[in-house]
Formats: C-alpha cells, structure tokens, sequence
C-alpha cells in the first residue's frame, strides 16, 4: 500500500512497505514488522451519513486492524421531541405525533399508546376493533420485515432483493391505503377502537395478499438460503449467549433467534391475539442466519394470524359506541342534538382521562414497545414515553461486534434492524 | 401483575426488611405501583430481582416524567417484569427539586440492571436527573454543549410561530 | 442477398423517408444542396441553442441523488427507485454514497439542531452545480413538530425545491424532481443562492496542507 504525495513524496503506509521495496516484500511485511513499527488501534468515525447505518447512527469503532475492539454508538441525530410535542395535544391529536416515532411500526406505535388511554379510561374495545387492529398490526410487521429484509440484504450485497420486497411492500400499502387512504402513518387506530371500518371487499384483497406472500417468501428463500456469500457472512456471526441479552434488555427476534421464546403475543396476549393459533418461531444458535430466519418465519406466521382474522372477523360496531370519548357517527349529527354536542366537545376539547399512569407493553416487529402514560385529569397527557426496541436493542451492537471483523459489524448492524426514529424519537 | 394483595405482601416485606424504604403502594387499572423512597431505590430493586419469591429479574423501562405543580417535582419509574410467571409490577421513586443550581439525584441500577445504560442518560439527558455511579453520564439525544433540560414542564415547547395572514405584521416583510 | 433499391420519395414508408433523410444528408455533406431545398433542410435538421441550455439540459436529465435518508420520508424515497415508482425513467436512479459524487441531495426526513451542521457539511462537501430537495413538511418547516429539537432546512442551506407531505409519496417527490429539472432547464439561478450567501461554500482540501507523516509518539 503505498501512495504518492503530489510534490513526489512517497508515503507509507501500515505495513512498511514502500514503492521502491522489491516484489514479495509486502507478504513479508506482514511476517516481521520492521523495528520501530508497533501495533496501533485505529479510531474509526462511522456515520452520521453512511448508506449502511439505517439511518443516520454513527459509530466509533476502535480497530486493530480489522478486527473490532470497541464500538460506541452515539445518536440524537433524529432527536424530534416528539414526547415534548404529545403534551402539548389532546389526547387523540397525540396518535399522529406517536405514529412517526418509529417510522416502520407506525400501526404499533397508535395501538400502545391507545391502548395505554384505554387502560387509562377503563374503556372496553369491541371484538371486530380488536380484529381490525390484529389485520393492521400483522400486515404492518409484514411491512417492517420486507423494508428490513431488502435493506439488509442490500447491505449484504443482494441488491435484488430490494426490487422484490419493495414490489411486495407496495402491496402492503396498498392495502393500508385502502382502508385507512394513507401510505404511511395512517392514524387507523383510535382510542376506543378503529376510525372507519374497512371498506367492502378488502377482506378479499387480504386474503389474496397473505397467499401471494407465503407463495413469495418462498422465492425469497430460493434467493438467500442457497447464497453461498449470504451464508458465509451471516452464519456464526454476532453470537451473544440469551442470559446477556436479557440482561441488556433484548426481545423481539433478536431474542427469540437465541432461543428464547418470550413472545408478549403470547405470553400476555392482548387485543385478542389468544384466539388465533399462530407459532413462535426461535432460533437455536443465535447468530445472524438465525435472526434472518426467524424473521422470515414470522411473516409466515404474520400471513396466517391474518388469514385467520379476516375469516373470523366478527360483526358489530368498529368503535366504541361511548361518546364521551369515540365520534358519533355522521348520520347522527343531523337528527340528534346530544351527538352535535358531543361532537362539538370531542373535537375542541378532546375528551379527559381520569388520573394515573399506565405503561402498557405490546409485541412490536423489533420487540417491546411500551407507551407510558401521565394523566392529571385533563385533556392533554402529562408525559408520553415510548419504550422503544430498536433504542434497548441497540445496547447489544457492541457485546455482537467485539473480536469480529468489521465486514461483520454491517451484518450486525443490518440484523439488529434498528430504525432511527424509533431510537432518538 | 401481582393482584392488590400481593402488591401489600411484597411491601410489607421490604418493610419489615429496610425500614422507611415504602413510601406507599397503588393498585390502579390492575397496575401494581410500589412507591420506594429514592434512598432504598437500589436495595429494593436487588430484592426483587433476586429474592427466590419475587424473581422480577427483567428491567422492560426506566424513565422519568416532570410533575410540575406537584412536589416531589420529579418521578423515576421502573418497569419490572417476571418472564416466568409474566407479572410486571411497576417501581416508581420521586424526587424532590433542589433548586436550579442543582441537580436531583438518585442511585444508577446499571450494576444491576445493564439495559438501563442509555436510559438513564436518556433521563439525565431529558430531565436533568443524575444517576449516581452511572458509569458514562453524558448526554445521549441532545448535543453535548446543550443547555437546558428539554422535557422539564417548565422548559418551553421552542419552535417557531408560524405566520398567517393575522399575524405576520408581528413579522414585518418576512417574505425577503 | 438482393439489395432493393428505392426511388426517392417513391413510397411513404418509414424506411422510405429515413432513406430520404440519408440521401439529403448526403447531397448536403457532398455540397449539391442549395437553394430552397438547402434551407428546408436547415429548417428541419439543425437546432440551435446556446451551449449554456444545451449543458443544463443534459445536467438536468442526469441527477445524481446523494444516499442520504434522515427519517420516514427515507423509506419513501429508497421506493422511489423500486420496480413501481422507477425514477430512471427520469434519470435520477443513480444514489451515490459520497456527496463528492452526487449533484442532488434530498433532505428526507426532519432536520435535528445536532443534524443540522452534519447536513451542511454534506451540502458543502457536493460540488458545483448542486440542488437541494426538502421532502416532507419537517425538512422544509419542521411540520408538526414545531419544537426544541429541530430546525427547518431553509434556515442553514439553501433549497431548491420543497416537497410536501408527511411523507409525500413517491409520485409527489418525483414531481418535485420534475419541477427541479425545469427550473435547472429554465432559471438554474434565480440570484437567490447569493443572497443565502450560499455560493463558493465547498469544503476543498486546502492547497496550503502539507501532508507529513505524524511524529514518533503522537498520538494518532
């Protein structure tokens, strides 16, 4: 390695060898240090603006030469204060500012934080509401699987997987867009139940969708699972024994491809999730394959979750029909004085939440997400916080990195799949 | 969660253990609150997570809310959860506000608890809280040179107006 | 193999006229065109334009995106480049890593005050010409969250467009490429860069560095 300064000068480089040693001495070089030479770690600035990061997450990496001794991630570059803007709103003004937090979950981000009001209020969900946000909820970690898989694998090197889960993505939101008319951050899910109900028909685009997908997944597999450069750069990379990451404070799938099946779709169903029959995927190694893996059997079990929602889907009201806290229905503003004024009051005001605080646990695509919420009585919210995964999770990137290559940091990084927005909200 | 009774059996153990350690319990909406004085913080939490009974031994949240009006002004608040038999009960330590020069304090759990690293410099960061014996208590969110604790009560939203037709002769010619 | 002949302006065949064209292009380069048929030719074939439009018009049709995502408006616009939305039909499709390489930088996300002097730094690092697109209602007034923590775009940089949506969808930042591409083919400069004091801002290597190899024991 050497390199010529512009005034003629010939710079060396690490491993001592200059443009005028004879061929053969840079194999040398790396035998028998020259005197004088001694090793050195070499501090390496990661981002803010790396294509590799997800994000804008920047690194310190300490290196000997390609191995990696210490990373530190240092974040805030997203910072938004998006905690500070919730009490400042009503209560469901708060919905669309929490739905950006974590900007590939966005459909989990509204359900924690409504059903945290909900725990709040004492406020019952009817069943179809709680199935309609099961449909979201499980085509929206499809989503959030897809854009992980494709700019995972991107960063890997397989370019064309980013084509398909994107074309397969798209579909997602087509769906969303169909019941909700936004792509993103759709504001579905309301205290109470869903905004609207679903539009007619849409359960049969569901269900082509969910055997289009299992069918796909199968094209993915045929991708990757034989990729000779895939398998050698994930298998038996970024090992970290269950009992440190549940110290670190781990879940979702990072846990899970360790071998732990701590599940909260399990474990603590809620919304419903006991009455589907639905499997949880773990690993038994730990390493990257493993989280790529179960990853990809998720969204098989996501696929089943919704097949069956969607046959079982239950009639009755979409919301509940409390007016205090859930909008009459538009008919009624014409002929009823009582949903005028309620009307009136929900949208000026908002509705009030009786004191206390709640913090109320969902299974999100990337593990744990948790909203708390303060109440003092009125209508806005004291405090929101958001536990989010991706900013726990991300506390395991230096115990996976340690002594590894630093080609095996991207796959760690790749496959702890943290989203910025969700870490700095 | 541990049901109204059991939330009083565990306080009146750690009663009968640390003297003065429960300032009080809550059972509210089926959400088990044990409120610690902040002294006893540390030692009530290594009892729960390694008392053979209790075994609340993962730490889902650490955070902190600002309850302005209210004194004690500033909240910390743990989230623990048992994974076998899935019961989380919830530990909450209030502080007082010593004044503007100062900041309010409380034991750092990272010993016990590793995954409260980022966030309890989160809390540091957002609050002004400071965790005794954090070992790298820096601001995690915000630039290092900030001034200011963003998410107190009484720290403004920030932001710009935004100017309408009403009010942009509040900014004359703002347009150039 | 049999060559067939035509006669000129014989038949109203697409091969017919082309083998026109040649024929006229012939004469022209042989020096046997004059007269009216000279100038119809000249009419039809020759476009004249000014070197200054015919550059802006190549550079228009051939963005070069910096990689460069901030938050959700980010995902918007990796879909951007995907099978449905496919913005090589505009030329913009080529995302380069380094700012050096890349002429356009889309501002996809809000703008954090610890953000910000990262992004003007990129802005600083991309070469003359250079156009900025603000996506989304935080990057260009920070939106709904108007607070502490972030900092509209146009308070540190100058931008050319502004996108808006939360996230605008794909369709709608294609259009705003559009609209870059006409202003680049119209009004690349409305003069306004100036006045942001925004011109001859390029972080260069300085000319005057002298690189000497670091001293025994100093720290690297």
């Amino acid at each position: 390695m050497t390199e010529r300064e512009p005034d003629g000068r010939v710079r060396e480089l690490a491993t001592g060898v200059t443009a005028e040693s004879p061929p053969g001495a840079a194999v040398e070089a790396f035998d028998e240090r020259p005197e004088g030479l001694e090793e050195e770690m070499l501090t390496l600035n990661f981002g803010p603006h790396h294509p590799a990061t997800h994000g804008v997450l920047r690194l310190l990496v300490k290196l000997e030469g390609e191995v990696v001794k210490d990373v530190k991630p240092y974040i805030g570059y997203v910072h938004t204060g998006i905690e500070k803007n919730c009490e400042d709103k009503s209560y469901w003004k708060v919905i669309p500012l929490v739905e950006r937090m974590d900007y590939l979950s966005y459909y989990f981000n509204a359900l924690t934080f409504c059903m945290s009001v909900e725990r709040l209020l004492d406020e019952e969900v009817p069943a179809r509401a709680q199935y309609l946000r099961v449909i979201h909820c499980e085509l929206n970690r499809i989503h959030s699987h897809l854009v992980w898989l494709g700019t995972s694998a991107l960063d890997l090197g397989a370019i064309s997987m980013l084509w398909y889960c994107f074309r397969e993505r798209d579909k997602v939101l087509d769906l969303f867009e169909a019941s909700s008319g936004q792509r993103m951050h759709t504001r579905y899910i309301q205290v109470g139940g869903v905004i609207e109900d679903i539009p007619p028909d849409w359960g049969r685009k569901v269900l082509e969708f969910t055997e289009d997908m299992v069918a796909r997944l199968g094209q993915y597999e045929a991708i990757l699972d034989r990729n000779e450069i895939f398998l050698q750069r994930t298998k038996g990379v970024g090992i970290v024994p269950p009992e440190r990451l549940l110290e670190l404070g781990v879940t979702g799938p990072l846990l899970r491809a360790a071998g732990n099946p701590w599940d909260l779709r399990k474990a603590d169903p809620y919304s419903s999730y006991d009455h589907f029959d639905f499997k949880i995927p773990i690993g038994t190694v730990g390493d990257c394959y493993d989280r790529y893996r179960v990853r990809i059997a998720e969204i098989r079990e996501s696929c089943a979750i919704v097949r069956q929602a969607v046959e079982g889907l239950p009639e009755g009201p979409y919301i509940t029909t409390n007016r205090k806290v859930a909008l009459p229905p538009r008919h009624e503003l014409a002929t009823s004085m009582e949903a005028l004024i309620h009307h009136f009051k929900l949208v000026t005001e908002g509705f009030r939440v009786p004191p206390g605080e709640a913090y109320v646990p969902i299974e999100s695509p990337r593990g744990e997400l948790g909203c708390f919420v303060v109440s003092d009585g009125s209508a806005k919210p004291v405090r929101v916080h958001m536990r989010d995964p991706s900013f726990v999770n991300l506390q395991s990137l230096r115990e996976m990195c340690l002594d590894g290559y630093i080609a095996d940091m991207i796959v760690n990084l790749a496959m702890l799949d943290p989203i910025l927005g969700g870490i700095d909200r | 969660m541990p049901d109204p009774t059991g939330l009083e059996l565990i306080a009146n153990e750690l009663r009968e253990r640390r003297p003065d350690s429960i300032a009080g319990t809550l059972h509210h909406r089926g959400i088990a609150t044990l409120v610690v004085d902040p002294g006893h913080v540390l030692g009530v939490l290594t009892w729960l997570r390694d008392d053979p009974l209790q075994r609340y031994g993962f730490l889902a949240s650490l955070h902190a809310c600002d309850y302005l009006p209210h004194e004690p002004r500033f909240g910390v608040h743990y989230e623990l959860l048992n994974m076998d038999r899935v019961e989380r009960i919830h530990v909450k330590a209030l502080l007082g506000d010593p004044g503007a020069s100062e900041l309010p304090a409380i034991d750092s759990c990272v010993e016990l608890f590793p995954t409260a690293d980022f966030q309890e410099r989160e809390a540091f960061d957002m609050f002004g809280i400071e965790f005794r014996g954090h070992p790298d208590l820096r601001r995690i969110l915000m630039p290092e040179e900030y001034e200011g604790w963003p998410q107190r009560r009484d720290f403004p939203l920030g932001g710009e107006p935004v100017l309408f037709t009403h009010n942009e002769h509040q900014m004359p010619r703002w347009y150039e | 193999m049999e060559i067939k002949r035509e006669k000129v302006g014989g038949s109203g065949e697409a091969t017919g006229d082309f083998r026109i064209r040649q024929l006229r292009a012939r004469d022209l380069l042989r020096g046997d065109l004059d007269g009216p048929d000279l100038e119809r030719h000249v009419e039809e074939r020759v476009l004249a334009t000014t070197l200054e439009r015919a550059l802006n018009w190549a550079r228009s049709n051939a963005l070069f995106p910096a990689t460069f995502g901030l938050a959700c408006c980010a995902i918007e616009q990796i879909s951007l480049v995907t099978s449905r939305y496919d913005v090589a039909r505009f030329g913009a499709e080529v995302f380069r890593a380094s700012p050096r390489q890349a002429d356009m930088l889309i501002l996809s996300g809000r703008v954090s005050i610890k953000m910000a002097p990262v992004v003007r730094r990129i802005y600083d690092q991309m070469l003359e010409p250079k156009w900025v697109i603000a996506m989304g209602a935080c990057s260009s007034s920070t939106g709904v969250f108007n607070n502490y923590a972030l900092v509209a775009a146009d308070k540190f940089m100058p931008v050319d467009v502004h996108v808006p949506g939360c996230p605008p969808r794909p369709e709608a930042l294609i259009h705003g490429i559009l609209k870059l591409q006409h202003k680049i083919q119209g009004h690349p400069d409305l003069g306004w860069r100036s006045r942001y004091h925004a011109e001859g801002t390029e972080e260069l290597p300085h000319p005057n560095v002298v690189l000497a190899p670091p001293a025994a024991g100093e720290p690297s």
